[in-house]
């Protein structure tokens, strides 16, 4: 079982984010996940995070109580959320949006400048695609093939391409840095 | 009718509980929506928006809910199934007509997504507080059959459920859901069409000018026909008779409530429904139901694990109440715990049914939104150590900040 929290702006796509990871999980990879959300009144800049379980077994307590996995794509969302993490846990985070404190505990952290590299790839609405790519390679709880499908299966149509792309520069940015 | 196939979405889909809703809707048949939009029921409106164009359906959005109420009254008479789905607030609002929607009779579902309240509460937080309201908002004697989803597949499933009931019994149905199961996504399996059961209309068949819009059958229930079909009658929320007329006489009272009343008395036990665990030889059972169903199989499991013999009979529909078999319970059971969102409601009508029997332990929600399960456990213990036989609910208190 594993709990993972996605936090940053509106509009960044954190709580699409979610929704692709439960997707990839439950739907394709054939396990159990259950995503929450929190955003407050505003459509865009507000602090918002999502909250995905998963599970082998039927989800029973769906709010994230100590996460292992946090991804920070915002000061605030990792000033927030940083306390609610495992000691052992793993930490991505976007290396041009979020300065970290001091390493605590067993913390693996790992940082990708996602932002940048999807405007790179054309526009920084992608930025929350290259993380899911990033997130998949580090920590491996949702199958890429899995992860694939759902991204594909959460964008329109004519997005999948540049999507998938994206994923894909995530991913191999994390393969070529270990 | 005729199903339309893109009405039904089949497959696996990952949907939130507002988005199975509608989904459930479509399956069932709905081809109109009216609402005013409200946190946190807004996306049952964008989804059907969305779907409305291949499914062929109609979304109207009112000044306010209740016109959208009203106007789902007048679709549902001219044949088409009809909803409008709300939050707190607005189903304050639409208890005017949901006393109209019984006095006519009409076949329409009313979602209810709870949010906190009184008034406008914080729109993005999950309650159960509306729970008495669902039975007791409006004016007058009336039965309403009220259903409480606990995730997006029952909310799918129970919408379905839904239209069913108010075809069936003539009579408007509410779908209780709160902001949590609203918003969560999870996986949700949908059945082909043809494998999912919906209950017709029942249509009056005779002579054109025979038609008597509340000519009981012996059900109690009326039966309809379309407006604009050239059937003339008269319909009206004042005390009336068969065809609809206004008498303002008691005996009229009489023969006109007390059937809108037995017409789901006589049928409680068909319209009940619950799911038991474990209750066999349980000495505490829990009582749950909507967004703390899991947070109490979670501490059904551990109270097991310490082993407790604990059950739990979860509410798939909360009215008409489950008398029976709480009472039934209560004779074998020490004491049930009720965990809610809000600060005791169902759990009066647990204490109600035990007849003083068993021990009634009342688990607010404290401060975490939604029950967590420590303080369900603890409950647990509570009752387990309590010798006595005490009168009324008895309160467990939150430990606020534990998980």
């Amino acid at each position: 079982m594993a709990e993972i929290r996605f936090a940053g702006y509106g509009g960044q796509g954190i709580i699409r984010s979610g929704i692709i990871v439960g997707k990839g999980a439950s739907i394709y990879d054939h396990k159990f996940s259950t995503m929450n959300q929190a955003f407050g009144p505003e459509a865009r800049g507000g602090a918002c995070s999502s909250q995905v379980v998963l599970s082998d077994t039927k989800v029973l307590y769906p709010y994230v109580t100590v996460s292992d996995v946090l991804v920070a794509m915002s000061q605030e969302g990792y000033d927030m959320f940083e306390p609610e993490l495992n000691d052992k846990g793993i930490l991505l985070i976007d290396e041009d949006l979020v300065k970290t404190k001091p390493p605590r505990g067993k913390i693996k952290s790992f940082s990708i400048p996602s932002t940048r590299l999807a405007e790179e790839l054309g526009n920084r609405v992608f930025a929350n695609v290259v993380m899911l790519g990033f997130f998949t390679a580090a920590t491996k709880l949702v199958s890429k093939e899995g992860m694939e499908k759902a991204v594909a299966d959460s964008v329109p149509e004519r997005f999948i391409k540049h999507n998938l792309k994206a994923f894909q520069k995530g991913y191999d940015y994390y393969k070529d840095k270990l | 009718m005729k199903t339309n196939l893109k009405a039904v979405l089949t497959g696996t889909h990952t949907l939130s509980g507002n988005e199975a809703c509608i989904e459930g809707a479509f399956a069932a048949g709905c081809l109109f929506l009216a609402a005013y939009p409200i946190m946190p029921a807004i996306e049952t409106i964008e989804r059907y928006l969305k779907r409305s164009a291949e499914v062929g359906a109609t979304f109207i959005q009112m000044e306010d809910e209740i016109s959208a109420l009203a106007a789902v009254i007048g679709a549902s008479w001219t044949g088409k199934k009809s909803m409008t789905a709300t939050s707190g607030p607005g189903f304050s609002n639409m208890m005017e007509h949901l006393g109209l929607g019984v006095m006519l009779e009409t076949p329409c579902v009313i979602i209810d997504v709870q949010r906190t309240g009184p008034s406008l509460g914080i729109p993005n937080r999950a309650g159960q507080a509306d729970m008495m309201q669902a039975r007791w908002g409006s004016h007058g004697d009336y039965e309403v059959i009220t259903l409480a989803p606990g995730s997006p597949q029952e909310m799918f499933d129970f919408t379905i459920k839904a239209f069913n009931f108010s075809e069936k019994y003539r009579t408007p149905v509410i779908v209780i859901s709160d902001e949590y199961i609203a918003h969560k996504k999870e996986k949700v399996v949908i059945p082909p069409a043809d494998g999912i059961k919906i209950t017709p209309r029942r249509y009056f068949k005779g002579q054109k000018d025979k038609y008597l819009p509340f000519k009981r059958d012996k059900d109690f229930v009326p039966r309809m026909v379309d407006i604009g079909d050239g059937f003339k009658f008269h319909v009206t929320g004042l005390t009336h008779d068969d065809k609809g007329y206004p008498i303002m006489l008691e005996e009229c009272q009489e023969y006109n409530v007390h059937p809108i009343l037995w017409k789901i008395r006589n049928h409680v036990d068909e319209i009940v429904e619950f799911q038991e665990t474990g209750t066999v030889d349980a000495e505490i059972v829990i009582v749950y139901y909507g967004a703390t169903s899991e947070a109490a199989i979670k501490a059904m499991k551990q109270a097991k694990d310490m082993g407790i013999k604990v059950g739990g009979l979860k509410l798939d529909v909360v009215w008409p109440f489950p008398d029976k078999k709480i009472a039934e319970l209560a004779e074998k059971v020490k004491a049930f715990v009720v965990p809610e969102i809000n600060y005791g409601q169902i759990v009066s009508e647990v204490e109600r049914c035990s007849y003083g029997n068993a021990n009634v332990i009342f688990v607010s929600h404290g401060e975490k939104g939604i029950n967590n399960t420590d303080d369900i456990v603890s409950a647990i213990k509570l009752a387990l150590k309590e010798k006595e036989r005490k009168k009324g609910i008895i309160e467990y208190r939150s430990q606020a900040g534990s998980s």
